[in-house]
């Protein structure tokens, strides 16, 4: 457990990272190898591509609670299926510009570029992000009222919620 | 044996489903010939107390349109679900929270400070903002209270049908009602429109080209439309890829492109986040100061994305610290 988790008033960000497997997943298994020490406050998701993110996943992850959301992919040139990365790229900054005008802060959502020589680098985003969210403090979006009996559900944070175990 | 009986009620909304519904043209008479209308507020005089001393459940469907965004609508759509054996959500408001959706992105207190204290056209000094409740000499005055987040209908009560659309489609309509006069029940929840999208249906689909790239992001009201070319090829923002078809193409056949409408199909969650998605993918650019260069060429993404679908959609409204002061509806 790194320093910065028992800083502050108690307040755990959360943050949902998802990490490309060719790149930035394999520069995470190196920092864990390494024993290089990191924030515990991200929860890894493990995609092929971060070519594969659709908005929707990054939106959910907040919806159910993430204070934040990191997006790990290769660096320009290096993307396993040539373009994926760039895909990524425009979708993010499209996807932040929204974000920042649903008044979501620009801080909760952050892309990278990490190789997988670069366990270095995942210890010091995670940590700075940790520490930038703390900042900011938890994400409550609000709740989807739905009635009880509709049939389409949007949203299931409360029941996310309450799996996690009531934190909110 | 008696008729079935039918009511329309309108709640956030321009009017134009109840457009929709006259559009029908000739075809409405042989409705009208098969059904009893025991509300439409619009067009016949019926008022709330008649809806009140209907037997509940006697209502055999109710088309309800427009978003809900206040505590008379709210009433109104709850006692509508009581008296009904089945409720439609008619138009993009009611499905997804439509145009009126995009308050969405403010709050109550931001809306009325604007609206009756810093718009131009309000009369400079005015102090007065509307109350739910005020005592004047003749006695006390109420009014409904806004709610400071807009909401689809199917968020305030349970809906078993959506009829899509800004208005929905006439012939969507028709085929809608015969299948629910001639008791034909699709599965509850069913969205009453084809589920492909609409480039399927486009008269421009062969000139779509293999790989779509956009250098630029065009306004119809800066650049020409070429009448014969893919609109999505010409830069023009067409979401004809994102969204459920069942409306004809009508806005492709004006020279406009696709805004969406009729909605997602039903693999998608999020239209807005399906749309960007997809539309980002396009643009011809690899580092960041260009892509965000195209990208400044769009205007308002928010309200372009999510023209018709901000409350349906995974984040719902704009977020609000919770110190930010933001009073929030409790329905």
């Amino acid at each position: 457990m790194s320093d910065t988790a028992h800083k502050t008033d108690g307040f755990q960000p959360r943050i949902v990272a998802f990490f490309c497997n060719w790149c930035t997943y394999t520069a995470a298994d190196l920092a864990g190898t390494a024993r290089m020490t990191y924030a515990p406050n991200v929860r890894v998701v493990r995609v092929m591509c971060s070519g594969r993110l659709d908005p929707q996943f990054i939106m959910e992850a907040f919806r159910n609670g993430a204070d934040g959301v990191l997006i790990g992919g290769c660096h320009p040139g290096d993307c396993h299926y040539q373009a994926g990365n760039y895909k990524a790229l425009r979708r993010y900054i499209l996807l932040k510009r929204v974000m920042k005008e649903m008044g979501i802060e620009e801080g909760r959502f952050r892309l990278e570029w990490i190789a997988a020589s670069e366990g270095d680098k995942v210890q010091r985003v995670i940590n700075e992000m940790t520490e930038t969210i703390r900042k900011l403090g938890p994400l409550h979006l609000e709740p989807v009222n739905i009635p009880a009996t509709a049939h389409v559900q949007v949203g299931t944070d409360k029941a996310a919620v309450a799996a996690r175990g009531g934190v909110s | 044996m008696s008729k079935p009986k039918v009511a329309f009620y309108w709640c956030a909304s321009c009017g134009g489903c109840e457009e929709a519904v006259v559009d029908l043209n000739e075809d409405i008479l042989g409705v009208v010939q098969a059904v009893d209308i025991v509300f439409w507020p619009v067009a016949l005089d019926f008022k709330r107390q008649d809806v009140e001393a209907m037997d509940d459940g006697s209502i055999t469907v109710s088309f309800i349109n427009g978003a809900i965004r206040s505590s008379e609508q709210y009433e109104m759509v709850e006692l509508l679900r009581r008296k009904s054996k089945i409720v439609i959500a008619f138009g993009s408001c009611a499905h997804l929270g439509g145009i009126p959706g995009l308050a969405n992105t403010f709050d109550r207190a931001a809306m009325l400070k604007e609206a009756y204290l810093e718009s131009p056209s309000v009369t400079s000094g005015n102090t007065t903002i509307p109350q739910t409740e005020i005592t004047v000499p003749e006695g006390k005055l109420t009014l409904p209270e806004l709610w400071d987040t807009v909401k689809s209908l199917d968020q305030t009560i349970k809906v078993d049908y959506y009829l899509p659309g800004c208005p929905p489609p006439a012939n969507l309509i028709k085929e809608a009602v015969t299948t629910i006069l001639e008791g034909r029940l699709p599965e509850p929840g069913t969205i009453l429109a084809p589920d492909i999208a609409l480039c399927e249906d486009c008269p421009r689909r062969e000139t779509k080209p293999d790989k779509l790239i956009i250098e630029q992001f065009k306004r119809p009201s800066q650049y020409i439309i070429d009448p014969d070319q893919c609109i999505l090829a010409q830069g023009f923002l067409c979401l004809g890829s994102v969204t459920r078809k069942g409306c004809g193409a009508v806005c492709i056949e004006g020279n406009m492109p696709c805004t969406g409408c009729m909605g997602p199909t039903s693999r998608v969650k999020d239209f807005g986040a399906k749309a960007m998605s997809a539309i980002a993918s396009l643009i011809d650019a690899d580092d960041e100061e260009k892509i965000t260069k195209i990208i400044d060429g769009m205007a308002d993404p928010v309200g372009t994305f999510y023209r018709y679908s901000l409350p349906a959609s995974i984040i719902h409204r704009s977020y609000q610290k919770p110190d930010g002061g933001g009073a929030h509806n409790g329905a």
